[in-house]
């Protein structure tokens, strides 16, 4: 590597943006070239200057104000505590039956707007040249790589002597919120691996859906949700699911 | 502007203030640095989150913050163009760009010089200030936003290898600025 490239490069190896080999391509390099070491270290340097004074403003209050006074304001009385009300009021049933009863009807909804909006964020990621954030069939590479982009630490778990191929990760976005994508190749089919976190610690066994030709396996483990989505055989899908389960439990 | 039903929609107006509100320190930062200017960056974010309103209803991702940059980029540039053709040109007001002695020295030189002291955040914001335009936006975007390339390319409209070229050109500079203050400051 030429100290060219190498100024470059540098860049995106304090950035975290290289995948293994050209992390190690540049340390090589930079090992045997005092300039691009001098350079290195001092961009390391201000990086962490500027972390450390912080450099960001605050936005003023008025400014804020002003946002909020433009946006439509609530309502005293939503629609849907309206309809209840008359739902409670009409019938044997009390409010707190009929509260129940909505919370759970929209928490089914809720779950299926996620499901299509894991297809749409599978699809999206096939068409846009944005299969992955960080590119590298290394775990020890992709999951230090989610490290302060999400809430959640995702599992990275390589399955490629399992017919699985770690190809990377990417940040996705489901149900307005961030989420990890770990991202799998087996032949030409592609396998999104969504992770997010859940209030329940509980382990919800897993259930493969169709969604527009497209198979979700959705489960659940200690704290963590998942979806794997992918256009593979339902029965390969849910092979890839049973690999994975059985690699954390072996881990962990 | 055209006004749609939705627009009065307070359903829609809670999920936005959720969704876009806590990003309004990180909103007007940028516009600070892009703007050079804290009245015109106010006008700019509060423009940013009306737009970005009237289009939450088209929003899929990417990632909210993004998102509102982009918007809020074009909001700047518009202010840009309109500074451009006004008479009394706001943009060469920046005091702290004239005064920068020496200007940039570029990267052959002083490699072992090192950069020995901490800077307040004045000193970094003032050095970063004085970048030129499409460095100092890429700059602000990674280092004080902390977005990566990709996000840095989507909201700038540039491929990824302009990100990492225009990065690696803002911290030389930076970095020739930084050793040059710390010359004087001996």
């Amino acid at each position: 590597m030429t100290c060219d490239e190498a100024e470059i490069l540098l860049h995106a190896l304090i950035d975290g943006e290289l995948d293994a080999g050209h992390a190690r391509e540049v340390e090589s390099h930079i090992a045997g070239c005092p300039r691009c070491a001098a350079a290195l270290r001092d961009y390391r340097e201000m990086s962490k200057a500027i972390a450390e004074a912080g450099a960001g403003y605050t936005a003023p209050a008025a400014l804020r104000r002003r946002i909020e006074a433009a946006l439509p304001q609530p309502r005293q009385a939503p629609n849907r505590r309206a309809v209840l009300r008359g739902f409670a009021m009409g019938s044997a049933v009390s409010a707190l039956a009929a509260t129940g009863l909505i919370a759970i009807v929209l928490r089914h909804d809720d779950f299926e707007r996620i499901q299509s909006e894991v297809v749409s964020a599978h699809l999206r990621s096939l068409q846009a040249g944005h299969l992955t954030d960080v590119v590298s069939t290394d775990q020890h590479t992709v999951k230090p790589w989610f490290n302060g982009k999400l809430d959640v630490s995702p599992p990275v778990i390589d399955l490629t002597t399992q017919g699985f191929t770690l190809i990377g990760g990417r940040l996705d976005y489901i149900d307005a919120r961030a989420i990890g994508a770990v991202v799998y190749r087996r032949r030409q089919h592609v396998i999104n691996l969504f992770v997010s976190q859940t209030s329940s610690t509980e382990r919800r066994p897993a259930k493969v859906e169709t969604i527009q030709g497209f198979n979700i396996r959705h489960w659940s483990d200690r704290g963590l949700n998942y979806w794997a989505v992918s256009d593979l055989a339902r029965d390969e899908l849910a092979d890839f699911g049973e690999r994975f389960e059985s690699a954390i439990r072996g881990a962990g | 502007m055209p006004i749609k039903a939705s627009d009065n929609d307070p359903e829609k107006a809670r999920r936005f203030r959720e969704a876009a509100l806590p990003y309004l320190d990180d909103a007007f930062t940028l516009a600070r640095y892009l703007l050079r200017n804290a009245d015109d960056a106010e006008d700019a974010v509060q423009e940013c989150y009306l737009r970005a309103f009237r289009h939450f209803d088209s929003y899929r991702g990417p990632a909210m913050k993004p998102w509102l940059f982009a918007i809020l980029r074009n909001v700047c540039r518009a202010e840009y163009a309109r500074r451009a053709t006004a008479p009394t040109s706001a943009i060469e007001d920046a005091p702290e760009s004239a005064k920068q002695t020496p200007l940039w020295r570029e990267t052959q030189e002083t490699p072992e010089a090192q950069l020995q002291r901490r800077w307040d955040s004045d000193t970094i914001r003032r050095l970063v200030a004085a970048l030129a335009e499409p460095f100092r936006e890429t700059f602000v975007l990674r280092e004080i936003q902390n977005l990566s390339y990709r996000e840095i390319a989507d909201v700038a409209e540039v491929p990824v290898g302009t990100v990492m070229s225009r990065l690696a050109r803002a911290r030389a500079m930076l970095r020739s600025a930084w050793l040059a203050e710390e010359e004087q400051s001996k």
